[in-house]
């Protein structure tokens, strides 16, 4: 049906009228009654041994209802924070994880591991408390180097060179024979720069225990309630999973750093029955900086075989991945799942070998961040590939065009386990440099060396794979979850529809996209369709948002449920209509006989459901109501093409880019307004990894960017406007053929915008952030 | 404890409160406006800013006190869903938001920008103004492409 509101509209978003009057319901902004605060004792040492906690002072001070230490929730029988990804290593045997205490026992591993929380009736009397709380530490050499944390000394006991695998993927002999043959090879030693993912709300939880009915319940800032419930449930053993309600409201952006379990909600919801009173806490900026999973952080040696002519042969990837201090809840899949199998890129390279080494160090844990591993993968691909055309002297755009995997190529298997079931590279491609007048670039460029310019362009043609699936596969490959995704669209008696999804929307604007679609397919006004999720009371067990996978997993799902609400609809209206389901048409929301007058509206059927009186009730149970738990056949591959142009100040190092186009093939678009800000916001995060951020620590384990005076994020004033437009091939094996869109920006632009950095200093490496001081530095030499 | 009387969104409030309360936890946990939100607490996210004496603020980093006698405006006062500010409108109208947590600030501090204007303000100047209010989600084009659009229309009335 074409409207103003369905699939295909720039609908405004229906979540926008709270936020923009402040009546959202951010977990800080909740209260209950005879609430009290929680603070965290947090190490200030990177690797140290705990000798002895002394409460007592802190435990005595007016105000304060208890202090626990990590030996108080071990002795209650509150288990390790797991990680949900089990890798095996090349030689077969189970990757290591260390215990990994919510509060910390025995040792303390990074700065900002905790040992300690102080439960207090106001937060002022909690952080004074803590002031209080006297440890007794063995301080030890921190490990903070990944390329050496091999070895450097061992942190856990059950981790022997600090190595949490040793990862391979693809067909290592094939991949030496291939450069063996080679007439060319490139190469490039690569760090993927650690970043802070920050999203603006800090994380907070606010948990409340009923003695009663010994029902918990848990608000929190999670990216996957259901998930958070399951672990806290099932494996930490906080309460039985009937037990345990968990709520996320309104969340203020995630990144991926509010996928994960983390120790904060964790003791807070144990704590609340302890202390028979709500507890809250809220993250300060600077626990955000010390606690929340930390992204990318890579070392990679990289190297590309060519014949002659620019064909790629073989691709040769070996990588060092930090996983910080412990195992957070999916940092394993991020190196090796997410990573090494989206090393194909857009091209047919015959052979490719990637081994990868996850290991320990004093550092925050890493794990997911808006692209998690895909990012890191384009940014080898494509910098070697762009680096070879310059060392071949070849244009970059014709070596990725004699590349390219074709669109007569579909459905492609590439050699790192993946199968691409459609896509077309050369029309993202060839939109995007007529966006960006690439055929004129030398003369710009003239005209900024006549003005003491510096100028350059740089590509990047990505490739993700996003709804990270089929369940099957990933359990067989390691995963501890499955990854369907459920829904449920619930008819109401007048016909207006609630629809319960178990994704989670922290700035997508689902309660929008997921309305069209239901909207669209019965023929319902938009208005009439209500979007609940983030609750685990009220949706099936799902799994939540993040990969890009809420449109094409959930949205699949409430597509199939609204199918089966069609379905049963006929039915009732073939009663109601003295006809057979057959011959019952369904269109723009009212049912019809072929060459009759007569119809039903969607709402006459809906109410005929509930007070079914004229209802074929021997045939049919009442009511208008169905589930669907949707399983992807396969990933979703988006892909596009970045162009970035810069324009450089040789005096002071000083980056402009005066030109960034991004072209993405996200399969079908439901709301095109949504998207592109998905890919502005994507697009930024990606220029603030290559140009601005980094997270840092000194040889003692400190974090030096641990606020926003040290870790610069991109502001209003550091980035352009971008010129985004999609093409379209719709994801063959999903019912919406959408693909998603919600990384892409941060994979596709990091490598684009490094790539025109490098073309406009001429030089073949540059280590990220290319801040203004790294940009002087390589024009000068100093 | 200081006394403080002080007027929010048009209504005058008179309360004591602890010497080093902040002006945003009086906003937040007195009158439960928690419209202002608080995103790092050292005044360099811009997600707390209200409008103090005419002036936008950052109301982490203000004492109670010091807006003893004051007026402030928050997000909560500037308009209903069915009667937005402009800005608001604005905002909506564009995608000027994702999240919405930083929304609040932005808004405020967009106003106060406008209204300070004696001349239209270019996009250039716009994301100057904007320096002190982190956005993650938007990218900020279409925060500017609203500022832009409201400047139309509060310049017009």
């Amino acid at each position: 049906m074409t409207t103003n509101s369905g699939i295909g509209a720039s609908v405004l978003r229906k979540e926008d009228a709270r936020f923009i009057t402040g009546t959202g319901g951010y977990t800080d902004d909740l209260s209950l009654p005879g609430q009290v605060y929680c603070v965290f004792v947090r190490s200030p040492h990177a690797r140290a041994i705990i000798k002895s906690v002394d409460t007592s002072d802190a435990e005595s001070s007016e105000g304060v209802l208890a202090v626990f230490t990590g030996e108080d929730l071990r002795s209650d029988g509150i288990g390790d924070l797991p990680c949900g990804w089990m890798v095996k290593s090349k030689d077969g045997s189970d990757m290591l994880a260390p215990s990994h205490p919510a509060i910390a026992t025995t040792h303390v591993n990074y700065v900002g591991d905790i040992y300690a929380m102080v439960i207090a009736d106001t937060i002022e009397t909690a952080k004074d408390a803590a002031e209080l709380v006297e440890a007794d530490f063995e301080i030890l050499t921190p490990v903070v180097d990944v390329a050496s944390a091999t070895t450097a000394d061992q942190i856990h006991e059950n981790v022997p060179h600090n190595q949490c695998y040793d990862w391979e993927l693809g067909d290592s002999a094939a991949t030496e024979a291939a450069f063996a043959n080679a007439t060319h090879v490139t190469s490039l030693y690569i760090v993927n720069n650690r970043l802070i993912p920050n999203a603006i709300e800090p994380r907070a939880a606010l948990g409340n225990h009923d003695p009663a009915s010994g029902l918990y319940t848990l608000y929190t800032t999670s990216q996957n309630p259901h998930l958070e419930r399951l672990i806290l449930a099932a494996f930490v053993n906080v309460a039985p999973e009937a037990k345990l309600h968990v709520i996320s409201p309104d969340v203020g952006g995630g990144f991926g750093s509010k996928i994960f379990v983390y120790a904060e909600e964790t003791a807070v919801i144990w704590a609340t029955a302890k202390v028979g009173r709500p507890i809250k806490w809220r993250a300060e900026r600077i626990e955000s900086f010390q606690a929340d999973a930390h992204g990318r952080d890579h070392v990679t040696h990289a190297e590309l075989a060519l014949s002659g002519d620019g064909d790629f042969l073989g691709l040769r990837v070996k990588t060092i991945a930090n996983m910080g201090a412990y195992l957070s809840t999916f940092a394993s899949s991020v190196p090796t799942y997410l990573y090494g199998t989206l090393l194909s890129g857009q091209y047919k390279t015959p052979a490719i070998h990637v081994e990868v080494k996850s290991v320990f160090t004093n550092t925050v844990p890493v794990d997911a961040y808006r692209g998690a591993g895909r990012p890191e993968a384009t940014y080898v691909v494509e910098r070697l590939v762009e680096t070879a055309a310059r060392e071949l002297g070849v244009d970059p755009v014709e070596i990725r065009r004699r590349n390219f995997i074709q669109p007569s190529d579909f459905p492609y298997e590439t050699p790192v386990a993946l199968t691409y079931d459609t896509g077309d590279y050369e029309a993202s491609l060839a939109r995007a440099l007529n966006l960006a007048n690439y055929s004129e670039f030398a003369q710009r460029r003239n005209e900024s060396e006549a003005n003491g310019r510096k100028r350059g362009i740089g590509f990047s043609c990505y490739i993700e794979a996003c709804g990270l699936a089929p369940s099957q596969v990933a359990l067989s490959l390691g995963a501890g979850v499955g990854l369907f995704e459920s829904a449920e669209v619930r008819v109401d008696v007048t016909g207006s529809v609630t629809v319960m999804t178990g994704t989670h929307s922290h700035g997508q604007g689902h309660e929008t996209t997921f309305a069209q679609v239901v909207s669209d397919k019965l023929g319902i006004p938009f208005e009439n369709v209500t979007v609940v999720h983030g609750d685990t009371s009220k949706s099936d067990y799902g799994l939540g948002t993040y990969g890009s996978r809420s449109l094409a997993v959930g949205g699949s799902a409430i597509a199939t449920a609204t199918d089966k609400v069609i379905v049963k609809a006929k039915k009732i209206a073939a009663h109601m209509l003295n006809s057979t389901e057959e011959r019952v048409s369904f269109d723009e929301g009212i049912f019809k006989i072929p060459d009759s007058n007569e119809s039903l509206s969607f709402g006459e059927v809906a109410f005929s459901a509930y007070v079914p009186g004229n209802f074929p009730i021997e045939e049919l149970e009442p009511g208008l109501s169905e589930k669907a738990f949707y399983d992807p056949a396969n990933f979703t591959y988006p892909a596009g093409t970045h162009i970035c142009e810069v324009e450089m100040d040789p005096g002071t190092g000083t980056t402009k880019i005066v030109s960034f186009v991004a072209v993405d093939d996200f399969g079908t678009v439901i709301n095109p307004m949504i998207v592109e800000g998905q890919v502005h916001g994507g697009i930024t995060q990606g220029i603030g990894q290559a140009l601005l951020e980094h997270g840092v620590y000194d040889a003692d384990g400190q974090l030096l960017t641990g606020s926003y005076m040290d870790y610069t994020m991109p502001r209003a004033d550091d980035v352009p406007d971008f010129i985004v437009d999609t093409t379209v091939t719709p994801c063959t094996h999903n019912p919406l053929g959408a693909k998603g869109c919600g990384e892409a920006g941060a994979i596709g632009a990091t490598a684009a915008v490094m790539n025109a950095i490098t073309n406009a200093l001429e030089v073949k490496e540059l280590a990220m952030p290319a801040t203004a001081e790294t940009v002087w530095r390589a024009l000068t030499g100093e | 404890m200081v006394d403080i009387t002080i007027t929010v969104n048009g209504a005058s409030h008179s309360l004591s409160v602890p010497d080093n309360t902040l002006l945003s936890d009086l906003l937040r946990e007195n009158l439960r406006l928690t419209g202002t939100h608080i995103g790092c607490d050292t005044s360099q996210c811009g997600s707390c800013t209200v409008e103090l004496n005419g002036r936008a603020v950052k109301a982490c980093t203000l004492l109670a006190a010091q807006a003893n006698n004051g007026s402030v405006t928050t997000i909560e006062g500037l308009g209903t869903p069915d009667d937005l500010h402009p800005m608001q409108a604005a905002f909506r109208d564009n995608h000027a938001l994702q999240c919405g947590f930083c929304t609040p600030g932005m808004i405020m501090t967009a106003i106060e920008m406008i209204n300070d204007a004696t001349e239209p303000l270019s996009a250039d100047q716009i994301r100057a103004g904007l320096e002190g209010n982190y956005c993650r989600c938007t990218g900020y084009q279409n925060i500017v492409k609203a500022v832009l659009a409201a400047q139309t229309q509060l310049r017009s009335a």
